[in-house]
């Protein structure tokens, strides 16, 4: 069985994304679900896995040696991140600006610089009710997630799964990074013009990268008309719609799954599951 | 002039909601959307556009196919796979300048990446905003929140107060919406999601040392979840100084592309108003201890 | 002595950039010949590390004093290891400032004045 990698993203927070992403997971058949909003990991409140591994991230950053250091200060010049500064003793390596390219390791005429582990993040591995789950935490001062997200895609890379990656909110590099290779992008939305300016957003980024996209529309009701005419103008197909209810959003705020509360919304996602799953086969 | 970010850790509390009703109550300021991903504020603002510059928030490099030998060196050095059949894929680009610098033939050079743009906006009564663009895939967001801010002290006329609407999360852009102000408001929900959001957001800006507040929104949605919160901002020593209800008007407003200073009388209205006596007394006090 | 001053303009009577690492200009001053050279701050182009990059700029002009007004506390980390004092600037021209150092009236700056722009 050939795998499956739908991404589920939104340009605005907030719209749904681990709520639809998580209630899928556990809908669709032979599923993993893959937490990549980093900064801010929630699915884990829903899923509550059981964590079978926890690996540490790490980037690399320059050490010194200062017995081959001649103080020339090339390493400093190449760097384009303001990390490194020559001083007249020392040079000053600053860990939190470095992007770990390795310039001034490969420009050290002198073989003076190694790169050291430093530790940015952590990925867990686990399950809950024989579903996998895998997330990313980053620890916070760090300035970017992209080498966990990295390090997630290599977990997946043999995957032979439904793989449903619930990415940050937005549209920058994480983003892109999470929903890269993806075989369909899930666009969940909320039917309010904050939500159609951020949903634009979005669609450019993944018709950008070429990747075949759908619609939901979460806590839909009487505004869907703004998301369905402009669905309409850009032919694009809403593949659900899950309605907003309080009783809903209170079962949301306890950490419970859609699915489990309603059998409503149990076909609702069933119909959703299908039918993305059709249109990547397509 | 005293500056107020609001941020929110998670997405979704009403961050915007709560930036977009102060925008219409507090008189004497100028507005700063700093949540440059998704920038929301001027949808309901509706400013016209007074200035627009372009933003430069990266390098990428570029190889010049008439030099380029196809040796190949470059691909292997990338640490970011940002360089594949000897053309640069600007998504991946860090700017880190290794390519050009051993490339042995000098076909590389580094360029100035347009990833956005500032713009400058007053709406139908004289009120400012500053706002930006990221273009999608663009990243760099950090130093544009910073060209936000600053644009807005350029234009800041004899406005008081400087509201700053920043980016959901942790990261960079936020601590960058946040570092110099006089207080920060954090936005949460009662949900598990919302209260976990809050804690890492109020932990990213304690370096800062500024005032922290809190504003619980919807907090009747879940009262036991919304108690925590409290008794957790209670024990570390952070003022609540608003909790607003879960009501349809907010959501019949913004479908409306109506500001809740038009429904004066709605209870969620009337809250944020009474929030923003606190605010404004917690900012004024902070101005005449410095 | 060189002194270096953050500046909004390339003349002694500009007024002083109250940023350091996204300085628009730094003007060096010999307090010795009164002679002064002015450097296009390129350093605020940089996404991130500006203030260290700023910071090399002058280190590498050989700068013995600095003086501005908001110093983070990267910028100020190299400042402290290179043993060069940075003093607090008073609201007027490079001219005025570099009047009052003379006099000893400027404060020495400990302490970041903020807390960082965090990679911008």
């Amino acid at each position: 069985m050939s795998k499956n990698k739908i991404a589920v993203l939104s340009g605005k927070g907030g719209t749904g994304k681990t709520t639809i992403s998580v209630n899928l997971a556990k809908t669709i058949e032979n599923s993993i679900y893959v937490d990549c909003d980093v900064e801010e990991p929630n699915g884990h409140l829903f899923f509550k896995p059981e964590i079978e591994i926890e690996k540490d991230v790490n980037v690399l950053i320059p050490e010194i040696n200062y017995e081959k250091c001649t103080l020339c200060g090339e390493c400093a010049k190449a760097c384009r991140f303001g990390a490194l500064t020559k001083l007249i003793k020392k040079i000053l390596v600053f860990d939190h600006l470095c992007h770990s390219c390795g310039a001034c390791y490969e420009v050290c005429p002198y073989n003076a610089i190694t790169e050291i582990p430093k530790k940015i993040g952590t990925i867990r591995i686990g399950q809950s009710d024989g579903i996998k789950f895998i997330d990313g935490k980053l620890n916070i001062g760090e300035a970017s997630g992209v080498p966990i997200l990295k390090e997630i895609s290599k977990e997946i890379s043999d995957c032979k799964k439904n793989i449903i990656i619930d990415s940050p909110p937005g549209t920058s590099c994480s983003v892109i990074h999470s929903i890269e290779k993806s075989d369909f992008c899930l666009l969940v939305t909320e039917p309010t013009p904050y939500g159609l300016h951020d949903l634009k957003l979005a669609v450019e980024l993944v018709k950008e990268m070429k990747i075949p996209l759908g619609i939901v529309i979460n806590k839909s009701g009487e505004g869907d008309k703004i998301i369905e005419e402009y669905s309409k103008e850009e032919n694009i197909e809403i593949l659900a719609k899950v309605p907003f209810d309080r009783e809903y959003a209170q079962a949301y705020s306890k950490g419970e799954l859609l699915i489990e509360i309603d059998e409503n919304l149990k076909e609702i996602f069933k119909g959703l599951s299908a039918r993305a799953l059709e249109l990547i086969n397509k | 002039m005293k500056q107020l970010a609001i941020l929110s850790g998670k997405g979704g509390t009403g961050k915007t909601t709560v930036a977009t009703t102060l925008s219409e109550i507090v008189k004497n300021k100028i507005m700063a959307d700093c949540d440059v991903e998704a920038p929301n504020l001027n949808i309901i603002f509706n400013g016209s556009i007074i200035t627009e510059e372009n933003f430069y928030g990266k390098e990428t490099a570029l190889i010049d196919s008439e030099k380029c030998i196809q040796c190949g060196l470059c691909e292997s050095l990338c640490r970011f796979d940002a360089i594949h059949d000897f053309e640069v894929n600007p998504y991946h680009c860090e700017g880190c300048g290794l390519c050009m610098y051993k490339c042995p033939v000098e076909a590389i050079k580094m360029v100035d990446e347009n990833t956005g743009k500032i713009i400058y906006a007053k709406n139908k009564t004289g009120e400012k905003i500053v706002y930006a663009e990221l273009f999608p895939g663009a990243d760099g967001s950090g130093k544009l929140v910073t060209e936000v801010r600053k644009k807005a002290v350029e234009n800041k006329g004899d406005s008081e107060y400087l509201i700053i609407d920043g980016t959901p999360g942790i990261g960079c852009p936020v601590l960058a919406s946040a570092t110099g102000v006089d207080a920060v408001l954090v936005i949460t929900e009662p949900t598990l999601s919302g209260f976990e959001d809050m804690k890492r957001v109020l932990t990213a800006v304690e370096s800062f040392k500024i005032t922290s507040m809190v504003c619980i929104n919807k907090w009747d949605l879940n009262k036991e979840v919304s108690d925590e919160i409290e008794q957790y901002c209670k024990d570390n020593s952070i003022s609540v100084v608003g909790k607003i209800n879960f009501d349809d008007i907010v959501v019949k407003a913004l479908k409306n592309l109506k500001s809740l200073a038009e429904y004066p009388n709605s209870l969620p209205f009337r809250q944020i108003n009474e929030m923003w006596l606190k605010v404004k007394q917690i900012l004024d006090e902070r101005a005449e201890v410095k | 002595m060189k002194i270096a001053i953050s500046s909004e303009g390339n003349t002694l009577e500009s007024k002083v950039d109250s940023r350091f690492g996204r300085a628009k200009y730094f003007i060096i001053v010999d307090s010795d010949t009164g002679e002064y050279k002015v450097i296009d701050n390129f350093a605020a182009l940089q996404g991130s590390g500006a203030g260290t990059k700023a910071a090399q700029i002058l280190l590498d002009e050989g700068i013995a004093y600095v003086i501005s007004s908001n110093v983070g506390p990267n910028a100020l980390e190299v400042f402290q290891a290179a043993d060069i004092n940075i003093y607090k600037a008073v609201n007027g021209t490079i001219k005025e400032n570099i009047d009052e150092f003379k006099k000893g009236t400027l404060e020495k700056i400990l302490m970041p004045t903020n807390n960082g722009h965090h990679g911008e």
